[in-house]
C-alpha cells in the first residue's frame, strides 16, 4: 500500500517537476554532464580549423548607435583600485610576468606611447544580446613581444581588480585565460578607450581585453597582470577562467 | 484501416536518424528555451537596442500594485501572461521551469547540453543526407511533377481526413518533411552559427544573409516555433492515419498498404 502511494506520489511530483526529470543527468560530477561537454573540444578544434587567422566582422561608425552595454562588474569596491579612479589612473601599472624573459611594469602612458589598433566590433554577451562598439588599445602581441615569452608559455592568464564574488574564503577577483593562439591574433587588444573616450569604469577601466572572436566574459576588465604559464591547473578550479569555473565554456567561440 | 500487403517502407539508417533527430530536437528546444530565459527578448538588426527599440518579441514582469505581472510583448502588442510567461511559480523567469532543461536556472548547463545535440544533429543530418542521396531516398523526398498535380486531390483529402497508405509519400508528406529536412533544419544551423562569434570570422557573409546577428537569433527563435507546429501536426496524423501501422513502419520499416490498385 505505502509503496503504490508513494509510487502514485512520485508519478504526480514528476510531471508537476516537467523537466526536473532531466536535472539529474546534469549534476556536477555525471558521467552523462562530462559526455555533453565534450562538444567544446570538438568546436574549439572545428572552429580553429575553420577560422586560422581571420578576422572577426568589423563595422562602421554608422553601426554605433548606443553607449556599450556593462555587464559583471561595473566598479570595483577595492581601496587600492579607488584610489586610482581619483587620480586619473596616474599610477596604475599592467604586470606582465609569469613563464617571461623580460617581465614588465607599464604605465597608461607607456601603453599608449606603444603603436595602437582601433576596430569598430561587435560584443556578444553570452547571454545573447549583442552591443557594436569602437575600441582602441595596444594589440596584446605586442605587449607580450616586450614581455619575451619563454618558449614554454601555452596561456596568457588576466588578473583583475574587481571581485566579482565574496565566498567563505574572501573575494574572488575576476581572473580569465586565452591561449596564445588567440592571445596573438591582431584584433586582440588590450583597450584603453572605446567609442573615441578613454575607458568608462564601468566598461572596464583603464584596461580590458579584447578577444573578439570570442564572448564578452573572455574579454577581462580591469586587468593589472598578465600572467604566461604553461598550464592553467594551478588557477582558480583548473579550468582557466572564473566562468568556466562555473560550467562555461573555457572556449566561448560559440 | 488499411487491408493490403506489408511493404518495406523506411530502411535502418531513416528510422535510427529519425529517432535521432526526435531526441535531439527535444532536448535543443527546452535547453534553447533555457538559454532564451538569459535574455528573452528578440530583436531586428546587428544587435540589441538598449537605447533604442529594434524588439519585436519580449518577455518581462513588473509590479503592478504590490502584485508581480508577467507581461509578452508581441510587436507593440502587450498581453498579461502571468502563470505562464513572465511569472511561474512565483518566480521572475520567462520561459517556466515545466518548459527547460535544466528546470533551474543553469545558462551553463543549458548551453552545453545545446551545443552537444547540436553536433549529433549535424553529424547525423550530414550522414543521412550523403546516404540518402547516394541510396536513393532523397528523390522520395522530393514532389516530382504528378505529385504537384495530384495536390489539390491530395489536400481535399486530408481536410476529409481520408488517408491514402501507399508504398511511398504522398505529395503533402513529401513537402512537409521535405520542408522540414531541407529548409527548417539547415535554417537552424545556419542561424545558430551565425551567433557564434567564432564562426562569424569563417563565415562573415552569413551575417549578412540573415541581417545581423540580432536577426539570425529572432529567425533561429522562430524556426523553432515553425517545428513545433510540424510536431503538433506530425502527431496529429499519425493518430489519424492509424497510430499502430505509423509506428510500426518507423520502428520496424514494415508499413501495411491499402488494397486495391492504389500504390
Amino acid at each position: 500500500m505505502i509503496d503504490r502511494r508513494k509510487l502514485l506520489l512520485g508519478g504526480a511530483a514528476l510531471a508537476l517537476s516537467g523537466c526536473k526529470v532531466f536535472d539529474s543527468a546534469t549534476a556536477k560530477d555525471s558521467a552523462l554532464r562530462q559526455l555533453f561537454a565534450s562538444h567544446e573540444g570538438l568546436t574549439k578544434a572545428t572552429q580553429r580549423a575553420l577560422i586560422g587567422d581571420r578576422l572577426a566582422p568589423e563595422f562602421t561608425e554608422a553601426d554605433i548607435r548606443q553607449g556599450q552595454r556593462p555587464n559583471g562588474s561595473t566598479d570595483p569596491t577595492s581601496a587600492a583600485y579607488r584610489q586610482m579612479t581619483e587620480t586619473a589612473f596616474r599610477d596604475y601599472r599592467l604586470t606582465v610576468t609569469g613563464l617571461v624573459d623580460a617581465p614588465q611594469s607599464l604605465s597608461l602612458a607607456d601603453l599608449t606611447a606603444l603603436p595602437s589598433r582601433t576596430q569598430i566590433t561587435r560584443h556578444d554577451c553570452v547571454e545573447g544580446w549583442s552591443c557594436i562598439a569602437k575600441w582602441q588599445g595596444v594589440p596584446l602581441g605586442d605587449v607580450l613581444t616586450l614581455a619575451q615569452p619563454k618558449l614554454t608559455a601555452r596561456y596568457a592568464v588576466f588578473h583583475c581588480f574587481d571581485a566579482i564574488e565574496r565566498n567563505l574564503s574572501g573575494e574572488v577577483f575576476y581572473y580569465e585565460s586565452i591561449d596564445l593562439i588567440d592571445a596573438y591574433h591582431p584584433q586582440t587588444i588590450l583597450a584603453y578607450a572605446m567609442n573615441g573616450s578613454p575607458l568608462p569604469v564601468a566598461n572596464g577601466a583603464p584596461l580590458r581585453l579584447r578577444v573578439e572572436r570570442q564572448l564578452g566574459y573572455k574579454m577581462a576588465k580591469y586587468v593589472h597582470t598578465i600572467e604566461l604559464t604553461d598550464t592553467l591547473a594551478a588557477l582558480g578550479s583548473g579550468k582557466g577562467s572564473y566562468w568556466a569555473d562555473r560550467g562555461y565554456e573555457w572556449y566561448a567561440g560559440i | 484501416m488499411p487491408q493490403g500487403p506489408l511493404v518495406y517502407r523506411q530502411r535502418l539508417l531513416t528510422r535510427i536518424t529519425h529517432w535521432v533527430w526526435a531526441v535531439s530536437l527535444f532536448f535543443l528546444m527546452l535547453t534553447g528555451l533555457q538559454i532564451f530565459n538569459a535574455f528573452p527578448s528578440l530583436h531586428i538588426g546587428l544587435e540589441s537596442g538598449f537605447d533604442y527599440d529594434n524588439a519585436i518579441f519580449a518577455i518581462t514582469a513588473r509590479e503592478v500594485e504590490g502584485e508581480m505581472q508577467g507581461i509578452t510583448r508581441i510587436l507593440g502588442a502587450e498581453f498579461e501572461t502571468t502563470g505562464i510567461l513572465g511569472i511561474s511559480d512565483g518566480e521572475v523567469r520567462a520561459i517556466p521551469a515545466a518548459l527547460t532543461i535544466p528546470s533551474k536556472t543553469s545558462l551553463a548547463t543549458g548551453r552545453m547540453i545545446h551545443f552537444f545535440f547540436a553536433w549529433v544533429l549535424v553529424i547525423t543530418l550530414a550522414v543521412w543526407l550523403i546516404a540518402s542521396a547516394l541510396n536513393g531516398h532523397l528523390r522520395q523526398l522530393i514532389p516530382t511533377l504528378a505529385d504537384l498535380r495530384a495536390l489539390p486531390q491530395d489536400l481535399k483529402d486530408h481536410a476529409r481526413l481520408r488517408f491514402h497508405h501507399g508504398a511511398s509519400y504522398n505529395v503533402l508528406q513529401k513537402l512537409a518533411y521535405a520542408s522540414v529536412l531541407f529548409v527548417a533544419l539547415p535554417l537552424m544551423i545556419l542561424t545558430g552559427l551565425s551567433m557564434s562569434p567564432g564562426f562569424n570570422a569563417a563565415a562573415p557573409w552569413l551575417l549578412d544573409l540573415f541581417g545581423g546577428r540580432q536577426t539570425a537569433r529572432t529567425i533561429h527563435f522562430l524556426t523553432m516555433v515553425a517545428l513545433i507546429g510540424f510536431f503538433v501536426v506530425h502527431m496529429a496524423m499519425i493518430l489519424l492515419a492509424g497510430p499502430l501501422n505509423e509506428m510500426r513502419s518507423i520502428l520496424t520499416g514494415w508499413y501495411r498498404t491499402d488494397g486495391g490498385n492504389h500504390d
